[in-house]
């Protein structure tokens, strides 16, 4: 008895889910043009956010690698820059210390740069040793590398301290502004989709409005001539992730070509990451519950308004 | 099955539509209620179906003193009253079928009754076979009938009806009266209001006549010679 009420009450709610579908796809233009727009708005913090999570994961590649290169003079021998990097290595505040010797340095230079021949003309080797600093992981903080970095800079042996590490910061920054920026536009696009939808939903009400009176006059309670109506924003919202989540993947597949192009010419094996799975989940279902939400205020403000005469 | 005690209704704008009417049907009975326009007779019939609520005075329907039913609860009582209208309040995207379905949809019948029960009130209005049919296909009477249909579907207690007959041509008028004569006769309460008083003349039934929003003459009217049920 109560399972057959429950099988009748969610067959009335299937049946009232494609029959809200049914009346959207009877007017395919408006409905096409509303899922578009919904679509749009989607994909533009989507995007965003694709975006920054590469972002990050390119920098991410980089950030472990708080290194400093220590240059040393000309004149520092092989055994002098051995001996100095035996003594960094002693130091609390430093991790790892890897010798790049002069000699080395020219051999790497020679095999990847293609000035092979140009190289082999030269007289003296023109390059100094380098010693790869790593601070103590939990100590790379802008301060302490800067700290080291001075008292690096001050060692007889050495000539120039580099900080490979500031411009990760940079930029890992500039994708903090970047990530936060995205934050608000999705905050201001979410309410651009709630607005979307809660106005298609005011103009359906309103051109239904005889049918909704008539129903009240035969006994249906508000909600009951409210569920097609969230039906309906369900199902914009729902195709609008989904248009979200196409445009989003088409754009990826666009640019994954290029991207690893200029990722290999760095040689880089890096790879666009697309939404996956469970982004694309979460965008088509944020879609379909701000679809759901628009709708719920539309018909909640505007049915208030609606009693038989 | 209705009451009104001193019932006055004042609408938005000062005009006065009922001014202390007393008003009392039994269950069971068919009662016209007749009376130029402006003397009160859709106001009555809208606060019988709280569309409107009095000013002053009290409605009591089927028992129950229509003041004490919130409006969370207003779509519960309505279901136990059938309404039709002059024109008609069909849902013209929809078909015979699932206009007349409407009421036992909204209280939640199973497909199988419900199926049944439209089938069987569609034969009680004689448009058994019209029901895939669009309203818009149908003549004005059998659009009434549609209407009414949908009114007694749900077999309610009580069925009001504001000039059922108000568009329609004397023959078919007298035909749809003859339909709520029926329910009448199952026991349904039937109140009716119209102003085509040569048609309800001659029906034998009882006659509230409004005016200026009291009731001003209440019977039966006697047989007339040339009547063809005198």
């Amino acid at each position: 008895m109560v399972s057959s009420r429950i099988k009748r009450y969610l067959a009335r709610h299937l049946q009232m889910l494609f029959g809200s579908l049914g009346r959207l796809y009877r007017q395919p233009l408006a409905s096409l043009m509303t899922v578009a727009v919904i679509g749009i708005a989607l994909a533009l913090p989507a995007a965003l956010h694709i975006i920054i999570s590469n972002a990050q994961l390119l920098g991410g590649r980089w950030d472990s690698v708080a290194d400093l290169s220590v240059y040393t003079r000309l004149d520092v021998t092989e055994e002098e820059a051995v001996a100095l990097a035996e003594q960094l290595r002693t130091r609390d505040d430093v991790a790892e210390v890897t010798l790049v010797t002069r000699n080395a340095a020219l051999e790497e230079f020679r095999r990847l740069s293609g000035f092979g021949d140009a190289v082999a003309a030269l007289e003296d080797n023109p390059l100094p040793h380098v010693l790869v600093v790593r601070p103590v992981a939990g100590q790379d903080s802008a301060a302490a590398v800067q700290a080291l970095a001075g008292q690096l800079d001050a060692l007889e042996q050495t000539d120039i301290v580099q900080m490979d590490t500031e411009w990760v910061r940079r930029f890992n920054a500039i994708v903090d502004v970047v990530r936060r920026a995205a934050i608000i536009a999705a905050s201001m696009l979410a309410v651009a989709v709630i607005v979307i939808v809660g106005n298609t939903i005011r103009l359906d009400i309103q051109n239904r409005r005889s049918e909704i009176e008539i129903t009240m006059l035969i006994g249906a309670s508000r909600a009951f001539i409210r569920r097609p109506f969230l039906y309906s924003g369900l199902w914009y919202g729902l195709a609008g992730g989904l248009v979200a989540a196409v445009l989003i993947q088409a754009t990826l597949g666009l640019l994954s070509e290029p991207v690893g192009r200029i990722a290999g010419l760095y040689g880089s094996d890096f790879r666009l990451a697309s939404a996956g799975v469970a982004g694309t989940a979460a965008l088509v279902g944020g879609g379909a519950l701000l679809g759901w939400l628009g709708s719920w205020i539309a018909a909640a403000r505007h049915m208030q308004s609606i009693d038989p005469r | 099955m209705i009451r009104f005690e001193n019932v006055f209704l004042r609408y938005p704008g000062g005009r006065e539509a009922l001014s202390g009417l007393d008003l009392h049907v039994e269950r069971g009975e068919l009662a016209y209620l007749t009376g130029h326009s402006g003397a009160g007779k859709s106001t009555l019939l809208r606060l019988i179906a709280l569309i409107l609520r009095p000013t002053r005075g009290q409605v009591f329907v089927n028992g129950q003193n229509t003041a004490r039913i919130s409006r969370r609860r207003i779509p519960a009582y309505r279901r136990n009253i059938g309404m039709v209208f002059q024109d008609h309040k069909l849902l013209y995207d929809r078909t015979v079928f699932d206009n007349v379905a409407l009421p036992l949809v909204v209280a939640g019948a199973g497909r199988k009754e419900t199926g049944r029960r439209v089938r069987a009130a569609l034969d009680q209005v004689g448009l058994l076979g019209k029901e895939k049919r669009p309203p818009v296909s149908l003549s004005t009477g059998e659009q009434q009938r549609v209407g009414i249909a949908r009114a007694v579907v749900a077999k309610p207690p009580l069925l009001i009806a504001d000039e059922p007959t108000g568009n329609l041509d004397p023959g078919l008028s007298e035909e749809i009266m003859s339909l709520f004569t029926r329910f009448s006769d199952v026991g349904v309460t039937v109140l009716i209001a119209s102003h085509d008083l040569a048609l309800i003349d001659r029906l034998g039934n009882r006659i509230i006549r409004l005016d200026s929003g009291k009731a001003v003459a209440d019977g039966v009217p006697p047989p007339r010679e040339g009547d063809y049920r005198g």
